[in-house]
């Protein structure tokens, strides 16, 4: 994974300068709806992260995960329901805790599943991430179909020193910002690593990695893992933000809407898929602003990116970016991702 | 526990494990053939389902209604594979997951404006609303071993049709050999639209003949869809026996769960799918 052509970088520098300063002019620009746009950027970014984590199955291995939203899911739920009910929990519990569950929980399906691929590794990931839904779903211990609530957010300190205060909305909006900032950096990194490379390698092709002497089922179980403990890192801040956890944020369909986000911003690429979560979720809201039946228009928009943009926003960027930079070149348009995959 | 009990929720398991057949059977072929995955395929069996509830109140005759209803859902499967399906042989599956998603976000919300989103019942028609007396003490009712019958007889009809017939010929020679079929003159453009139809005809039947027993309600194709996907996993894709054997198995493990552990009745069938994944990693007839 080369380095990102120039416009892209300057582009990518300008939107992260723009939400870093949003808090400081988003009271005098919304007015009144301030609050309330704090919190849905704050969701969006949440989102965005999972679809990071997503991309480096879907885009960089070349397996396509319907089970993303589970293990965010699950993360909230081990936060709420080990969290005690008049006391804070302490971040440094709190963190490995839902890393550790979402973790675990991929290790496990990850282990069944691995050897499998295609549309068949597809239909198991559904079904799989299905069977965690109806345990929350079923089980009164979580709160069944009502969900659970989260009364204290964790608490971030260090030796009785509060370092954060994440009931603050602004903070968690920065702690939020700052996680999405850095995971994207250090995913880069990890992927220019040999690791990283083998991982590429394998959705090329995965006999020629196995002959050059590397075990792609090891590579990929690790991939799965890190994508779903990236997806219980989010849920872990997502129930820290609503302070509540429901079945419904473990179903497919939400798996389906993170997908929907990294393909709609360009797999394989990392920045594709943070621009695709927000694409979507203004989408979402635009659609929903004007129709109670936005999953029509937003129906049409997924079948309509699958027909005409099958390389996302990402992939629409880039083409612009290298004619701009090599127009004596001609590079060929449609090999931009890939090309940049393979560098 | 019972005799009676037992005897009773084993029919019962039966019944649900022969309707999941005709609903996984399409899904499976349409995979073994056509190499698509259809996330769709459970929102043809909600439309299934209305399409009853809407033409057995217009009509006033549930075997009427279902004559009507039957060559609706295969125009949609035909439209659906034309203008949709087409763009996606030769693409990823990746593809087929989010263009078929999409699908089911259309559908959802044109089923949404059409026929709102309350939960309606269909009634069992009079000629099959009666029980039959098992033993001195015990009934069941008719219009259950009325959809056991009808599914096994479509399914001993399919079989016939995929191993006896010309044109199952043509279907099996396809799935192997897309371009040697084509060479030998055929169609198989044709044979895809026709298998794709017929997929989505059996799921909506299938929604069509559950309507009196399940209701009517928005969610139920998706809930399906995944037991569906169960059944195809644990039977191995692309395999009719297998979907047969799979639907079977789950029909009666979520029966079954129901009623031993009704608190985890939801997990039983992914339990049983873990298992069988432990032992054979492609389903039992891959």
């Amino acid at each position: 994974m080369h380095a990102l052509p120039r416009p892209i970088q300057l582009l990518l520098a300008l939107l992260l300068l723009l939400m870093a300063a949003y808090p400081l002019f988003g009271a005098m620009l919304a007015g009144e709806q301030h609050d309330f746009f704090l919190q849905q950027l704050t969701s969006i970014m949440i989102l965005a992260i999972v679809a990071l984590g997503l991309d480096l199955l879907v885009g960089v291995s070349g397996m396509v995960s319907l089970a993303s939203a589970a293990f965010f899911g699950m993360a909230g739920y081990a936060l709420v329901l080990f969290a005690p009910e008049y006391a804070a929990l302490s971040i440094w519990i709190a963190l490995p805790l839902c890393l550790g569950v979402s973790a675990l929980a991929a290790l496990l399906m990850g282990v069944l599943i691995i050897r499998t691929s295609g549309i068949f590794f597809i239909m198991v990931t559904i079904a799989f991430s299905q069977m965690l839904y109806y345990l929350f779903h079923d089980a009164s211990f979580a709160g069944g179909s009502d969900g659970a609530y989260l009364f204290m957010k964790p608490e971030v300190a260090i030796a009785g020193v509060q370092l954060l205060d994440l009931e603050n909305r602004t903070t968690l909006f920065y702690v939020v910002l700052a996680s999405l900032g850095l995971l994207f950096v250090l995913l880069r990194t990890f992927l220019r690593a040999p690791f990283g490379r083998v991982l590429l390698g394998i959705k090329e092709n995965e006999q020629r990695v196995r002959a050059m002497g590397f075990n792609p089922l090891f590579y990929k179980l690790a991939a799965f893992v890190i994508a779903g403990t990236i997806a219980g890192y989010a849920g872990m801040l997502s129930a820290t933000q609503y302070g509540f956890v429901s079945p419904g944020q473990l179903s497919w369909q939400m798996s389906a809407h993170i997908l929907v986000m990294v393909i709609l911003g360009g797999m394989g690429s990392l920045f594709g898929p943070i621009l695709g979560a927000f694409a979507f979720e203004g989408l979402h809201h635009w659609f929903a602003s004007l129709t109670p039946h936005w999953e029509l228009p937003m129906g049409v928009v997924v079948i309509a990116m699958v027909l005409l943009l099958p390389r996302g926003i990402a992939g629409l960027l880039l083409q612009l970016a290298q004619r701009e930079s090599s127009k004596t070149t001609q590079a060929p348009l449609a090999g931009t991702i890939k090309q940049e995959a393979e560098q | 526990m019972e005799l009676s009990t037992i005897l009773i929720q084993t029919l019962n398991g039966l019944q649900y494990g022969l309707l999941l057949f005709l609903i996984a059977s399409g899904l499976t072929l349409i995979f073994g053939i056509m190499h698509i995955i259809n996330l769709a395929h459970g929102a043809l069996y909600m439309v299934g389902a209305y399409l009853m509830y809407w033409l057995s109140g217009l009509v006033d005759n549930f075997f009427l209604a279902i004559l009507l209803a039957v060559p609706l859902a295969a125009l949609l499967g035909v439209l659906i594979e034309r203008f949709l399906i087409q763009a996606l042989y030769r693409r990823e599956h990746l593809d087929q997951v989010l263009m078929t998603f999409g699908l089911i976000m259309v559908i959802d919300s044109l089923r949404s404006i059409v026929w709102g989103n309350d939960v309606h019942s269909v009634a069992i028609p009079a000629v099959l609303s009666g029980s039959i007396q098992l033993t001195e003490t015990l009934d069941y009712p008719l219009y259950r071993l009325f959809i056991s019958a009808v599914c096994a007889a479509i399914a001993l009809a399919m079989y016939l049709v995929l191993q006896r017939s010309r044109l199952g010929m043509i279907i099996r020679g396809g799935s192997s050999n897309r371009e040697m079929v084509q060479c030998l003159g055929i169609d198989i453009r044709l044979i895809y639209t026709l298998v794709f139809a017929a997929g989505a005809a059996l799921t909506a039947f299938a929604g069509m003949i559950a309507a009196p027993v399940s209701s009517v309600y928005p969610g139920m194709g998706n809930q399906i869809l995944i037991i569906a996907f169960v059944v195809v996993v644990i039977g191995g894709l692309g395999s009719i026996r297998g979907a047969f054997l799979g639907a079977l198995l789950v029909g009666l493990t979520a029966t079954w769960g129901a009623v031993l552990v009704p608190q985890y009745a939801g997990m039983a069938v992914y339990v049983l799918m873990a298992v069988v994944l432990l032992f054979k990693p492609r389903g039992l007839f891959a």
